[in-house]
C-alpha cells in the first residue's frame, strides 16, 4: 500500500502503475478471501438460512409432516399474530425507554468523569461494575431484590416512608416494566457513558480555551462545542443502545419466563422455536424482527443525515 | 480495582447464601450413603474408562443426590459420569434436550425426562427392553406403560411425584383448628386467620404459597384445582373440556386470593421459592411435591417437626386429587457410549438407589414393594394410604404427544394470566380454542 508513487513522476509511470496496482488489488482480494469467508459463514449463511426457512413449515421434532416449502404462510399467519404484536410494541416501549434514560445519564456521567478531579480513575473504573456482571446474575440479584417479601428493595422504601406496603416489583404488572428498565437502565448506562466518554476525549481543549477567552459560559461551551463534535460519537452509541434493546432477551427472561403480557420479540422468539418446536414460523418472526432492526438504523442515519446538511 | 473487589464482593455474598443452604442439606448425606453397584467388575471390565455425560436434577437436593450417586458408579465401575444440573423449570429443560436431540448431539448420553415427554422424544431414545426388561418389571406398571412407546421402553421410571399439601401442624392448634382444611374455601379461611394473626410478629408471613409462575408447575398446580373441583382435565376423552363454568368459578376463586392470603409474588413462584417460603417458617400452607418434605424437616430447617402433609383441599362438590408427576431416566440414541449409560441407568433405577433416593431426597420410589418399606415410610410419611392413595390425575401428554409443551405454555400463561389479574371468563376461552387448535394440527 506505500509503494504509491511521488505526484511529480506520475505521468511518466501511469501505466506501470496501474499494472502495480491491478497485481496489488488482485493481491488484496487474495488476502480479503479469509476474512470474506468468515463472514459468509458466520453472517451470511445463518441469515439466508433463517430467510429460507421462514418460507417452510420446519418443525423441531418432526416426523408428523415432512418439512415443505409453504410460500408466505408463517408471515401471513404473524401478520394477525397478537402474541407478536404485543412483543413488538413492548419492546419498542422498552427501548425508547432504556435508551433515553441511559444516553442522558451516561452523558452526564461520561462529561462528570471527563473533567478533572481527584480519584478520576478509580472513579472511572467502579462506574463500570454494572456493566461488567454478566446480565443473567444482575437480574438473579436484582429479582431477588425487588422480591415482595424479603426484599431489600421494599424494605429500604418503606423505612424511608416512600411506600405504605410491599409491593411486588416483577410479578405485579403495574410494576414490571417500569422494574425491568429501571435494572437495564442501571446495568448499560455504564456502557453508554464509555462510549460518550471516548468521544469527548477526543475533542481538542483548546476550542474550550478559546471559547472561554471569547467569554462564553460552561452552558454554551456544552452546547455549541461540545455537543456538535460529540455527533459522532452520540450517533454510534444511540444505535448500538437501540440495536441491543430491540434484541433484549435475558432480563426479560430472568423475570418473567413466558409470562404472556411481558415477552420481547427475542423472548417470543426463542419460546416458538425452543418451546413450541415451530423453527418455520420462529424463523418468519426472527426475519421480521431484523427487518424492524434496520428500519430503526436507516431512520437514525437518515436522520443524521438530515440534520448535518 | 475497585470494579473487581465490588464484583468480587458480590460473588462471595452469593455464594455465603448458598453455602447455608447446603450446609443444612450436608446433614441429610450423614444418614444413608449411595449402595454399591452390583456386578460392578464385569461392567468395569467392558466399559470402564468411558466418559458419559448424564444431564440430572436441580431442584432441592437433586443435584446432591445425583453427584453423590454418580461418584459411587465412578469408584466401582470406572465410568466417569458428568452430571449436569438441567434448569429447574421443566419446560426449559425440555427446551434444552430438544435442541440437543434436533441436532443429533452426542453431548448427551442420560438425561432425566419428565413423565410426560416420552411420547415426544421418543424417536432419539434408546429401547432399553432388551436389557433392563427383567427390571422394569420391578416398578408400577402403569409407569412403565407411559414410558413404552410403539412397543419400546424408551425410558425407565426413576422416581414418582404427587402434589401434596404442606400445613404447619403448630400453627393449626394456635388458631384453634383440629385438621387440615378439606375444601380450597376452608383453605382460604385458615390461611387468612393465621396469616392475620402471625403477621405481628413476622411480616413476611403468607397463608399459602404454590408455584403460580408462568411455567409448567403452574399447568400442574391448576389441574388440581380445577379437577377436584370437577372441571376435568384439561382435555377429557380428546375434547378440550377447561371451557366450563366449573373450571372458571375455581380460577377466579384461586385469582381472588393472590395478594390476599398470597405473597403478591407467587405468580413468579416455582418449586424452590414455594419451598424456600415454608422451610423459613413464613407460610401456613404450602402446595408442593414430596421432596420438599426431606428439605422442610431437615436440621436448619425452621419448621422441622412443625409440620405434616395431607391430600390437597378440593373444591365444594368434588374430591382431592394429585398431579402425577415424576421422572425416568432415558439413554440417547446419539450417544457414543450407550453401553456404558445403559449400565448407569439399570444402577440409578435399582432398588437399592431409589431406597437411597427415597431417604436421602424425600422421593417417591417407583417400584411398588419399596414404597411400602418400613424405613422408607418412616421418612417419608405422605407414603402412608391417607396422602399416598389420593386420586392421581394426569396432564393432557397423550392426546398431545409432541405438541404436549406448545399446549402446557398455552395454559400456564393463560392462569398465569389470570392469576395476575384478568378474568377467567375472557381468558378461558382464548385457552380453549388454542387447544382446539393444536389438538386439531396434531
Amino acid at each position: 500500500m506505500s509503494t504509491v508513487a511521488t505526484p511529480a513522476s506520475a505521468p511518466r509511470r501511469r501505466r506501470r502503475r496501474t499494472t502495480l496496482q491491478r497485481r496489488q488489488s488482485r493481491l488484496a482480494w487474495l488476502l480479503l478471501i479469509p476474512a470474506l469467508a468468515v463472514v459468509a459463514f458466520v453472517a451470511a449463511y445463518p441469515l439466508g438460512k433463517t430467510v429460507y426457512q421462514s418460507f417452510t413449515n420446519q418443525e423441531f421434532l418432526a416426523g408428523l409432516n415432512p418439512t415443505k416449502w409453504v410460500g408466505l404462510l408463517n408471515y401471513r399467519v404473524l401478520y394477525h399474530d397478537q402474541f407478536f404484536r404485543d412483543s413488538v410494541v413492548l419492546t419498542v416501549k422498552f427501548t425508547v425507554i432504556t435508551v433515553a434514560f441511559e444516553f442522558v445519564l451516561g452523558l452526564i456521567i461520561a462529561l462528570v468523569v471527563n473533567s478533572k478531579f481527584k480519584g478520576r480513575g478509580a472513579m472511572r473504573a467502579v462506574m463500570l461494575v454494572p456493566w461488567a456482571i454478566p446480565t443473567v446474575i444482575a437480574a438473579k440479584i436484582w429479582q431477588w431484590m425487588l422480591d415482595d417479601t424479603f426484599g431489600v428493595v421494599n424494605d429500604i422504601l418503606m423505612r424511608l416512608h416512600i411506600i405504605s406496603h410491599p409491593h411486588a416489583w416483577i410479578s405485579d404488572p403495574t410494576w414490571s416494566l417500569a422494574s425491568v428498565c429501571a435494572v437495564d437502565i442501571w446495568k448499560t448506562t455504564p456502557f453508554v457513558a464509555l462510549l460518550l466518554l471516548a468521544g469527548l476525549q477526543v475533542i481538542p481543549r483548546d476550542l474550550y480555551e478559546a471559547a472561554g477567552v471569547d467569554g462564553a459560559n460552561a452552558l454554551q461551551q456544552f452546547w455549541r462545542i461540545t455537543l456538535p463534535l460529540l455527533r459522532p460519537a452520540i450517533l454510534v452509541t444511540l444505535i448500538f443502545r437501540t440495536l441491543d434493546a430491540l434484541r433484549v432477551f435475558d432480563v426479560f427472561y430472568v423475570f418473567f419466563g413466558q409470562r404472556t403480557d411481558m415477552q420481547t420479540m427475542a423472548t417470543l422468539t426463542q419460546s416458538t422455536i425452543i418451546n413450541d418446536g415451530h423453527v418455520g414460523y420462529g424463523a418468519a418472526m426472527s426475519v421480521a424482527i431484523f427487518l424492524i432492526i434496520a428500519l430503526f438504523v436507516v431512520i437514525y442515519v437518515t436522520v443524521s443525515r438530515v440534520t448535518e446538511d | 480495582m475497585g470494579a473487581v473487589a465490588l464484583v468480587a464482593a458480590l460473588s462471595v455474598v452469593a455464594a455465603s447464601g448458598a453455602g447455608t443452604t447446603s450446609s443444612s442439606r450436608a446433614s441429610l448425606a450423614s444418614k444413608i450413603q449411595p449402595p454399591k453397584v452390583p456386578n460392578a467388575a464385569a461392567i468395569k471390565k467392558k466399559y470402564g474408562g468411558q466418559t458419559i455425560t448424564f444431564i440430572g436434577d436441580s431442584v432441592g437436593n437433586g443435584h446432591v443426590r445425583d453427584t453423590n450417586l454418580a461418584t459411587r458408579f465412578t469408584k466401582d465401575t470406572g465410568i466417569k459420569v458428568n452430571v449436569v444440573p438441567h434448569p429447574a423449570a421443566s419446560d426449559a429443560a425440555y427446551a434444552d434436550l430438544v435442541r440437543a436431540f434436533s441436532q443429533k448431539s452426542s453431548s448427551i448420553d442420560v438425561a432425566m425426562i419428565d413423565v410426560v415427554w416420552p411420547g415426544a422424544f421418543a424417536p432419539y431414545l434408546v429401547n432399553l427392553k432388551p436389557k433392563l426388561g427383567k427390571q422394569a418389571k420391578m416398578h408400577a406398571a402403569g409407569i412403565i406403560a407411559a414410558d413404552t412407546v410403539g412397543g419400546k421402553l424408551v425410558a425407565m421410571p426413576w422416581f414418582g411425584d404427587f402434589g401434596l399439601l404442606y400445613y404447619r401442624k403448630d400453627l393449626l392448634k394456635k388458631y384453634g383448628y383440629k385438621a387440615p382444611p378439606k375444601t380450597w374455601n376452608d383453605l382460604f379461611k385458615m390461611a387468612q386467620k393465621i396469616q392475620t394473626g402471625e403477621r405481628k410478629s413476622n411480616p413476611n408471613f403468607s397463608g399459602f404459597v404454590f408455584q403460580g409462575n408462568a411455567y409448567e408447575g403452574l399447568t400442574c398446580d391448576a389441574l388440581e384445582w380445577i379437577a377436584s373441583a370437577g372441571g376435568g382435565h384439561y382435555i377429557d376423552g380428546g375434547k378440550v373440556t377447561i371451557g366450563n363454568a366449573k373450571a372458571i368459578q375455581i380460577l377466579n376463586a384461586m385469582a381472588k386470593q393472590i395478594g390476599k392470603i398470597t405473597p403478591r409474588g407467587v405468580t413468579s413462584y416455582q418449586e424452590d421459592q414455594t419451598e424456600h417460603a415454608f422451610t423459613s417458617g413464613d407460610a401456613a400452607f404450602a402446595r408442593n411435591w414430596p421432596y420438599q418434605y426431606g428439605i422442610s424437616n431437615a436440621a436448619g430447617s425452621k419448621v422441622r417437626g412443625k409440620f405434616s402433609v395431607a391430600p390437597l383441599p378440593h373444591g365444594t362438590k368434588g374430591n382431592s386429587v394429585a398431579t402425577v408427576g415424576g421422572w425416568q431416566l432415558a439413554v440417547s440414541k446419539f450417544s457414543k457410549h450407550q453401553g456404558a449409560s445403559v449400565e448407569f441407568v439399570r444402577y440409578m433405577t435399582s432398588k437399592a438407589v431409589e431406597k437411597y433416593d427415597a431417604i436421602f431426597n424425600s422421593n417417591v420410589p417407583t417400584i411398588p414393594a419399596l414404597a411400602k418399606d418400613k424405613q422408607v415410610v418412616k421418612t417419608n410419611p405422605y407414603l402412608k394410604p391417607a396422602t399416598a392413595n389420593t386420586p392421581r390425575v394426569a396432564r393432557p401428554s397423550k392426546f398431545l404427544k409432541t405438541h404436549y409443551n406448545e399446549a402446557s405454555k398455552a395454559i400456564y400463561q393463560g392462569i398465569n394470566q389470570i392469576l395476575n389479574g384478568s378474568s377467567a371468563s375472557s381468558v378461558v376461552p382464548q385457552i380453549k380454542s388454542k387447544l382446539q387448535q393444536i389438538l386439531k394440527e396434531g
